[in-house]
């Protein structure tokens, strides 16, 4: 591939807030079309990173391109080709939602009537063409957060740029975001988000970097990032300390290729990866019904964010350390 | 879907470039409008305070106020209604910080800077919609004090020459709002620069001639550009006010003519700079 097949590409990009290291030499590279995820915990730089790309900061150091352009040097050409959903919702609660986009569309320059056809079509696209007259101030969390993101799409951009676009929302109102992303990329805009949610990542991105202390961790598939973090752990807590043995061995049966299960004798729990959650569930369960094993607590657990990092840096997030500060 | 993928290019000529900043300009203006329209409850809002203060000076305080030299409360309300005028252009600042910190708070500026637009529309509209703002402001209080019983006594000129130079103060705060609300962390902060407002419009002639308050406070109302732009309007409206010996008070249509030039050449690079570190 050669470089002009990535629409976002940096080199070492470099970011300082006073005694605050943001981004210590970013790399990153996401070819055309795709949906690259920026996951990583508080402070990580996510935010930074985007606001560097979409031209609102200017870097330390490092080169920063988005589709083809300098973010530095460039910045006028780079701001015709994207669009930014930031960490806050941009939405002006006082006029209507269909003013909102008209507004947008004027400031694109891209004609009264286009920008009035454009807003319909948004509206239509996004769901909201039956409150398209009413004030935001009285819409659902997603109905705001989906008015948000049809105003940053009014050309349909080459890159958009959506900080936590899912944050705060219920889980209606995160599908109708990862619906409505999903069909912005199926139409050849390349995505760029950041999330704090791994199912999120998982759900919406071809591809997954992880971030932390402003340096990459890894990247990767969802898959390739599931597998190295480690599969679903099924989990058992005994109520009784003499079963945990029996639990043990039971555990064994169902483990995934290669895992043996892992014992707290504190809080009675024993877990192991399972490669196939629902049958090692259902299979356990039925196990101890008919050994009459009595257990404490029994269920699938997906690895946090947290166990992911501890897992493929060795060390606990930051967001942990500042917690303890 | 007839989707455009790419924003129409502004040429570099300075030609094109004033086009989109004046079209620009125009539609953040129409969108800040709106929000006038959509809810006139706002001049409600932020008139109630002058009014309030109006009619407790004039009927509570103003009674025990000589400030014509001819007794007590005689010729009060000439005297406090062109400084109500010019304590509503100067709090009017405010307005223009908290809208700032607003759409600084909400994104919006840094969804208008990843765009494509002449981004100092985003200043110049909001400054000419606080000036049509400030204008209606002046609207309604003239309307309350015509029905108070205050009359202009100059000529047209004079009385509109008043108007103008209440609107000149207004413009130049605007640049102190632009500045202070880009400054303060978020609209919390705005709403706290009321501890910086009224001290600004109070320690002033608006109320009170100088000559009645201790000596240092006095020199400090005289010399406050509120009072100058009070003292010419009252000046041009023919209202009576007792001659006080403050040399800048005798010249008082100059300095309101020239205090707001020296605040828009302090604040409009401070404001420029201040936007311009947005990107740091
Ligand atoms: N304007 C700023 N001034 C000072 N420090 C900043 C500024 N912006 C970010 N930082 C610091 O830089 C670091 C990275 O911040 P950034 O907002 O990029 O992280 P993030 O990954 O987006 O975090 P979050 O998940 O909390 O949104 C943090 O330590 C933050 O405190
Ligand atoms: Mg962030």
């Amino acid at each position: 591939m050669s470089t002009s097949d990535y629409v976002v590409l940096t080199e070492g990009l470099q970011k300082r807030y006073r005694e605050t290291q943001a981004l210590d030499g970013l790399d990153l590279a996401v070819p055309r079309g795709l949906v690259f995820g920026l996951l990583g915990p508080n402070g990580a730089g996510k935010t930074t990173a985007v606001r560097i790309l979409s031209t609102l900061v200017r870097p330390d150091g490092g080169r920063a391109e988005v589709a083809g352009h300098d973010v530095r040097t460039q910045p006028r050409l780079v701001r015709r080709r994207i669009g930014l959903t930031g960490q806050n919702t941009a939405v002006d609660d006082n006029i209507s939602a269909r003013q909102n986009l008209v507004m947008f569309g004027r400031l694109f320059h891209i004609g009264k009537a286009a920008a009035r056809q454009r807003a319909d079509e948004l509206l239509a696209q996004f769901g909201l063409a039956d409150a398209a007259e009413k004030t935001p101030k009285k819409f659902s969390g997603g109905m705001r957060r989906r008015l948000d993101l049809a105003s940053s799409m009014i050309l349909a951009p080459e890159v958009l740029f959506l900080d936590e676009p899912t944050t705060g929302l219920d889980p209606a109102g995160r599908r109708e975001v990862w619906q409505a992303v999903g069909e912005l990329a199926a139409h050849g805009t390349t995505v760029v988000l950041t999330t704090h949610y791994l199912d999120e990542a998982d759900k919406l991105c071809d591809r997954i970097g992880v971030i932390d202390r402003g340096r990459n961790v890894v990247e990767d598939t969802p898959s390739g990032l599931k597998r190295r973090i480690g599969n679903e752990r099924l989990e058992i807590v005994a109520a009784d300390p003499g079963d945990l043995p029996a639990i043990e061995m039971l555990l064994g049966k169902v483990a995934a290729d290669g895992r043996t299960p892992t014992l707290d004798e504190t809080t009675l729990a024993a877990s192991v990866a399972v490669s196939n959650g629902v049958t090692a569930l259902t299979e356990v369960a039925a196990e101890l019904r008919h050994r009459d094993l009595t257990v404490a607590d029994l269920g699938l657990r997906r690895p946090t964010l947290d166990e992911a990092f501890l897992h493929l840096t060795g060390e606990r997030p930051t967001d942990d350390l500042e917690v303890s500060k | 879907m007839s989707m455009l993928r790419l924003a129409p290019d502004t040429s570099d000529t300075l030609g094109s470039r004033v086009r989109w900043a004046v079209a620009d300009c125009w539609t953040i203006l129409i969108q800040e409008l709106t929000h006038l329209v959509r809810q006139p409850s706002t001049f409600a809002w932020q008139l109630g305070f002058p009014i309030v203060m109006v009619l407790m000076f004039v009927y509570v305080f103003g009674s025990a106020m000589d400030v014509s030299g001819q007794g007590a409360g005689e010729g009060y309300l000439e005297f406090a209604m062109p400084g109500l005028f010019a304590m509503t252009m100067a709090f009017g600042f405010m307005n223009t910080a908290f809208a700032v910190a607003m759409i600084k708070e909400k994104g919006f500026i840094d969804r208008f800077r990843s765009m494509p637009m002449a981004s100092s529309a985003v200043v110049t509209g909001r400054g000419l919609s606080d000036v049509i703002h400030a204008t209606v402001d002046l609207a309604i209080l003239v309307a309350i004090a015509l029905v108070l019983g205050w009359r202009p006594g100059g000529g047209i000129a004079a009385t509109l020459s008043a108007f103008a130079l209440l609107l000149w103060l207004r413009l130049a705060l605007i640049f102190v709002g632009i500045q202070l609300g880009l400054m303060v962390k978020n609209t919390e902060a705005a709403g706290n620069l009321f501890a910086v407002a009224f001290p600004f419009g109070m320690v002033s002639s608006v109320f009170a001639p100088p000559d009645l308050m201790p000596g240092w406070l006095g020199a400090v109302a005289a010399w406050n550009p509120v009072s100058s732009t009070a003292g010419a309007i009252r000046e041009l409206f023919v209202s009576p006010a007792v001659s006080s010996g403050y040399w800048i008070e005798q010249h008082a249509v100059a300095a309101a003519v020239i205090w707001p030039a020296v605040i828009t050449a302090i604040f409009l690079p401070l404001a420029v700079r201040q936007f311009q570190r947005l990107g740091r």
